[in-house]
Formats: structure tokens, sequence, C-alpha cells
């Protein structure tokens, strides 16, 4: 099994979520992030004086999948998130040791 | 205000129908008919003065941190009652009774004399005496409301109020009655209509020695000179608060007329309403164009003050000048609050709304320009009236903050002003169930 990690541009979530469920993906977590990269930050402008925004938004996904559907998913959503642009975000994936569904017990391959 | 507007305007009209003879459409309507639109006008646009205290609320709500907004809706709604009172114990007839050239009258508790009226005797450009307290009243708490906002989000509640009784009671009245009272600036020509200097500067001299006496938000200025920005929380609110200020203006100035019972008092008040509505205009526009030039981006927030400056500069005369001559004067507003703002900046004065650029630096303008206008006023008398009220209201204002600064304190504690004034001072959120409120999870 394995858990993708992905940090993404905020308004491409709702692309990489269809791009998911359209491979069979039927379960995500999403969360609204801070962070930069390459990107840096950028500037605002507020009553004539300049300020830095070091963090950027961003939302974090994480799924977790069986070892056979890792590849298919990490190309799905490279390809919904794609802008070109600088600022895309980066997808990490790892080694994923124990699942358990809480409502039954089941574990691991069972269990997502 | 200025009080020989109506009767200037009463000779006109006078004049006018002895011109015209007995012509009917030109007649004058009887006195006590006279006596009622008088008082309606004040009682309306006094009302309309009333709303731009909503105004400054929503203004100043809009541009400090959310963990400050309870605080300053608190204090607007407090420094508005709290001027009412004052000009009712002392103000009024500080200002206004038996004044002497420099000062009125210290007797206190105001109260109406209707009795002439109400025995059927009516003199020219007469009112009842509750809608001139009314319509005077409104005024101070204005001046009042300029200070909350320069100082917002870092002085303790019950000091500022106490700062609030002084200005109303005594700073405001006493160099009100030099003018508007009768006495040695209005001998000496000095013209401030709707109080440009009057209200506006006054209220913004006491926010100036205020905010440097108080000192700059924790984090505003960093130790290497440079100026940290701390953008307010909503900038809807801040706009509808602009708008609220615009719409009250028009009572501000149209009934500082001081009349409605003749035709030529009305079409003056048209006036009015239609040169303050464009200075407003020029303000906004002005700072947009510059800032747009100097930013490369265009700032709301300085727009709203843009528009806040250009009704001020109309103030001090939004009769005589034509529609283009008071776009003109708003926008030389506009354009002073985009370059004053980074100005008090660079000398580390915190000023959070922008109060002192549009209220002080605009009222300053907006008093020269009634010697371009105004052909009888002159650069003398309106420098003296800029001078020496400016000189009366450092003077004192300096001399009470200090004095509570010494005992009681002015400025919240460190962490009170870290944590916020709503829950240090008020125990309370502004918003609880969103962003970082209690309820929010």
């Amino acid at each position: 099994m394995k858990l993708v990690m992905a940090v993404i541009k905020p308004f491409k979530l709702d692309e990489v979520r269809d791009a998911l469920t359209s491979i069979g993906v039927d379960g995500l977590t999403a969360t609204e992030v801070k962070g930069y990269g390459r990107q840096k930050g950028h500037t605002e402008i507020y009553r004539g004086a300049e300020y830095a925004i070091s963090f950027l938004p961003k939302i974090k996904i994480e799924v977790a999948v069986k070892e056979d559907l890792a590849e298919r998913v990490v190309e799905a959503i490279a390809s919904a998130a794609k802008t070109g642009q600088i600022g895309d975000g980066k997808i990490f994936v790892f080694d994923l040791m124990n699942v358990v569904r809480i409502r039954t017990g089941e574990t691991d391959a069972d269990a997502l | 205000m200025r009080n020989l507007t109506y009767i200037k305007t009463a000779a006109a009209s006078a004049a006018a129908f002895a011109l015209l003879g007995a012509a009917p459409a030109f007649a004058a309507v009887d006195s006590e008919t006279a006596y009622v639109l008088n008082t309606f006008s004040f009682l309306v646009n006094g009302a309309l003065v009333m709303w731009m205290a909503a105004g400054f609320a929503m203004l100043e709500s809009g541009l400090v941190r959310s963990k400050n907004t309870a605080t300053i809706c608190l204090k607007n709604i407090a420094l508005y009652s709290v001027a009412g009172i004052t000009f009712y114990l002392i103000g009024y007839n500080l200002m206004y009774m038996d004044v002497t050239g420099y000062i009125g009258s210290f007797s206190p508790f105001w109260a109406p004399d209707d009795a002439e009226a109400l025995a059927g005797t009516f003199s020219d450009g007469g009112y009842s005496a509750s809608s001139d307290w009314f319509f005077q009243m409104v005024f101070v708490a204005t001046a009042a409301s300029i200070v909350s906002g320069a100082l917002a989000e870092r002085i303790k509640l019950w000091s500022f109020l106490l700062f609030v009784v002084l200005l109303t009671a005594i700073i405001y009245p006493i160099q009100g009655s030099w003018v508007w009272g009768g006495g040695w600036l209005s001998e000496m020509g000095f013209s401030d209509y709707a109080g440009s200097t009057l209200v506006h500067s006054v209220g913004g001299w006491a926010a100036l020695t205020g905010a440097i006496i108080l000192g700059a938000r924790k984090g505003k200025y960093t130790s290497d000179g440079r100026v940290n920005p701390i953008p307010g929380a909503n900038l809807p609110l801040a706009t509808l608060g602009a708008f609220i200020l615009w719409i009250g203006w028009f009572g501000f100035n149209g009934g500082s007329v001081l009349a409605l019972g003749s035709a030529a008092s009305a079409i003056e008040m048209a006036n009015v309403f239609a040169n303050t509505n464009m200075a407003a205009a020029g303000g906004v526009i002005a700072a947009m164009i510059v800032t747009q030039i100097m930013y490369k981006k265009v700032d709301l927030t300085l727009a709203l003050n843009g528009a806040i400056g250009g009704l001020v500069s109309i103030t001090a005369e939004p009769a005589d000048p034509t529609i283009g001559m008071a776009i003109l004067i708003g926008a030389v507003g506009g354009v002073i609050v985009v370059f004053a703002v980074p100005l008090l900046d660079k000398l580390k004065i915190d000023d959070v709304v922008g109060a002192i650029p549009a209220h002080l630096f605009c009222g300053i303008w907006g008093t020269i320009a009634v010697a371009i206008s105004d052909p009888e006023a002159t650069f003398v008398a309106q420098l003296t009236g800029i001078i020496a009220i400016g000189a009366f209201v450092i003077v004192l204002s300096t001399v009470f903050w200090l004095i509570l600064k010494f005992t009681i304190g002015i400025r919240a504690s460190e962490e009170d002003e870290v944590q916020g004034l709503d829950k240090a001072e008020l125990g309370l959120e502004a918003y609880p169930e969103f962003g970082q409120g209690s309820q929010s999870f």
C-alpha cells in the first residue's frame, strides 16, 4: 500500500478530485496548508506600503491506495494539477504500513 | 453652521423679492412656514449627520484587525453618546451663549427656549431651539469620531472616552465659539461654512497629538525603519462606512445653510449637495489615479480615504464653487491623502484609518481653498483661523493626553494588544465562529 501526498494549487482541487475518482480512487483527505518552494512568496501592497507574503496558501491532499494503483494516482494528480506555471506543487509517495477501518475493524487492503 | 449665512440669504431673497415686486411666483412664505421649514432642515440634515457615526464605525471596523472589531464598535457608539451628554451639560452654552469673543458661557445644562415662537412671533430665519441644538450636537460627535479611528487597536477604552469628554466639553466648544459663536475669528472674516477647520481639523489635531503620545501599534514599524503594514480585516465594511459618511455629508454641509425658508436658501442647499457629492467623486478618482501611478496598483482603502478627503476639502465652502471647481478642490484632497499616508508612516505616526490625512490635512487645504472660491474670504483670515485653532487644539489636547497618560494610562498592555482589545477589555470576540474564533473548531 502507498500513501500519496500532494501539495497543489487550491483552485486545482476539483480537477484533481475528478481525475482521481475516474481512476477508481474513492477516498481523499484535503487540508488547507501554507508553504513555499521555488515560487517563494509574493508581495502585497496596503496603503502605500509593500509587505511580503512568504507562505502561500496551498491544498494538501492525501490518498491511501493499493500498490498497483499508486503509479496511476501519481500520474492523475500530476496531469490534473499542472498549469505549467511556477508553484504547481509536488507529489510525495510513502510506503503505508497499516490501515484500519474504524467502523468494522477491517485492516490493510480491505480497509482501503 | 456659519452664523452669517442665513442673514445673507434672507437679505438676498428680500432683495430679489423687492426687485420683482409682488410677482406671486416669488412671494416669500410667511414667517411661520419659514420657521417650520428651517426647523425641518435642521432635524433631517442633523439626522443625516448622526448617521455619519455609523459610517465612522463601519470604516474603522473594516480597517482594524478582527481582534479589535468589537472594541472599535463600542468606542464609536460610546463616543457618540458621550458627545451628546457633554454638549448638553456645558458644550452648547460654552460655544453659543453670550460669546465674548473668546469663550461663551459656563452655565451648565442647556435647555430650549421657544417661548417667542410658541407665542406666535417668528423672527427672520427662525427655527426651534432644540433643532439647532441637535444639529450642532451631531457635529461635535463627528469631531470625536475622527480621534477614535486614528488611535484604534492600542488605546484603553476608558482613557479614550475621558479624552472624548474633554474634547467635546472644552476643546471643541471654545474654538467653535471663536467662529460659529460669533467670536473673534468670525469678526476678522475667517470663513468655515460647515467645519473643515472647526470640526475636521480639530478632530485631526487631537488625533495627531494622541497618535504621537500613544505611540504606534506593536509591530507596525520595524527597528530598521521599515513599515510593516497591518491590513484591515474587512474591506467591504470599510467601503460601506465610506459610503455612509458620503451620504451623511449631505446633511453635514447641506444643513449648514442653516435655513430652508426661502427659494434662495433651497437653491443654496441644492448647490451644496451637488458640490459636496462632486468633491467626493473628485477625491476618489484622484486617489485612484495617483495610487495607480505610484504603486502600479489601485489602492481601495486610499480611494475610500480619497472620498473623505474630498468631502472634508469642500466642507469649508460648499456653496460658492462651481461644480467643476468643487471637483478640483476634492481632487486635491484625494491627492493630499495619498501622499500624506506614507509621510505619516515615515514619521512613525501610526494612524490606523488615515484620519489625520483625510480630516486634518484636507481640512487645512479646504479652509485655504475658501479664499480661492469665495471673493469675500482672505488668505490672511483663513490662515489666522487655521493657525489659531490648530495651536489651541494642539496645546490643550497635548496637555489632556499627557495628564491621562501619567494618571490612569492610555496604552493597553503589550499582552492585551497582542491578544486583542476585544478579549482584553470586553471579554468577547466579534467573530467567535470564524477564523481564529474560540467557537470555530
